[in-house]
C-alpha cells in the first residue's frame, strides 16, 4: 500500500507497464472507455427528445445542431463508440459461454471488434450520405 | 479441517458476499436486450435525420416506436448504471468517496431515465 505507515517497502503486484501489449488488453480498455463515453453520450438522445417534447422551435434548434458539421462530427464519434461497444458486448457474451477464448479465437474477436466497428460505422455513414440523409 | 458451513448455508449457495451474481446476470441480460434495441435506435435516428417537428412527433408517437424507445432508454439507464458502478468500485478506493460517487451514479442514471421517459410520453400523448 502506498499509504502504509510501517516503513517497510513491500513488493507491489505488477501493474499495466510490465505487461506485453496484447489485442485483448487494448479491447478491454477501449470497451471500458467507450462505455464511459456512452454514459454521457446518451445525454444527446435525451436532449434531442426533450427538444422534441418542448415544441417545434426547440426541435428545429436541436436538428440544426445535429445537422451542422460539428453535430455530424459528434454523431460520427457517437455512432462508432456505440457500435464498438455493442460488438465488444457480443464478444463478451460469447466469451461468457466459454467459447472463443483460445489463442486464435480471442485474437480474432479482438481484431474483429475493431475492424468490424470501423467498417460498420463507415457503411452506415456512406449509406446515409448516398441516401441523402446528410 | 472440519466442515464449518451448515447444510442450510450450502443449499442457499450464497457464500459470504450474499450477492453479486445477480448484478452480473442483470448486466448481461441488459446487454443482450440492448443489441436489437440499438439497431432500432440507429434506424430511428436515420429515419428522423433532418426531419421537421411534425414528422418526428408522428414517428415517435407511433405505439411500437414508443415502446421500443422507452425500453431503449430504461435498459440503457440500468446498463450504464451497472457499468459505471464497476468503474467506480475499481478506481475509487476511499470508502467515503466511493459511496458519494455511487450515489451520484444512481442519481444521474435514474434522472436521465426519468427525463427521457417524460419526453417520450409527452411527445406520444400530446403536449
Amino acid at each position: 500500500m502506498a499509504n502504509s505507515k510501517t516503513g517497510v517497502q513491500r513488493p507491489l503486484s505488477p501493474h499495466l507497464q510490465v505487461y506485453r501489449f496484447t489485442t485483448t488488453m487494448l479491447m478491454s480498455i477501449v470497451h471500458r472507455i467507450t462505455g464511459g463515453a456512452l454514459y454521457f453520450g446518451i445525454l444527446l438522445l435525451v436532449g434531442w427528445l426533450l427538444a422534441a417534447a418542448s415544441g417545434p422551435e426547440a426541435f428545429d434548434m436541436a436538428q440544426g445542431f445535429f445537422g451542422s458539421w460539428f453535430g455530424i462530427l459528434v454523431l460520427l464519434g457517437f455512432s462508432w463508440t456505440l457500435i464498438h461497444h455493442a460488438i465488444g458486448g457480443i464478444r463478451h457474451l460469447v466469451w461468457d459461454t466459454g467459447a472463443g477464448l483460445g489463442p486464435k479465437g480471442r485474437e480474432a474477436w479482438g481484431l474483429g471488434t475493431i475492424i468490424g466497428s470501423v467498417v460498420i460505422t463507415a457503411a452506415l455513414w456512406i449509406g446515409a450520405f448516398v441516401f441523402g440523409l446528410i | 479441517m472440519p466442515e464449518m458451513r451448515t447444510p442450510l448455508s450450502k443449499v442457499r449457495g450464497l457464500g459470504s458476499a450474499k450477492s453479486g451474481a445477480k448484478t452480473w446476470w442483470r448486466e448481461r441480460v441488459g446487454a443482450a436486450a440492448l443489441l436489437p434495441l440499438t439497431l432500432f435506435f440507429i434506424w430511428l435516428v436515420l429515419s428522423l435525420a433532418g426531419s421537421d417537428h411534425a414528422a418526428a412527433v408522428a414517428t415517435i408517437g407511433n405505439p411500437f416506436v414508443m415502446v421500443l424507445l422507452l425500453l431503449f432508454i430504461l435498459v440503457s439507464a440500468d446498463h450504464m448504471k451497472l457499468g459505471m458502478q464497476v468503474i467506480i468500485e475499481d478506481y475509487v478506493h476511499s470508502e467515503g468517496q466511493k459511496v458519494v460517487w455511487l450515489v451520484l451514479n444512481t442519481f444521474f442514471s435514474y434522472g436521465l431515465a426519468a427525463a427521457g421517459v417524460v419526453a417520450v410520453l409527452k411527445i406520444g400523448f400530446g403536449m
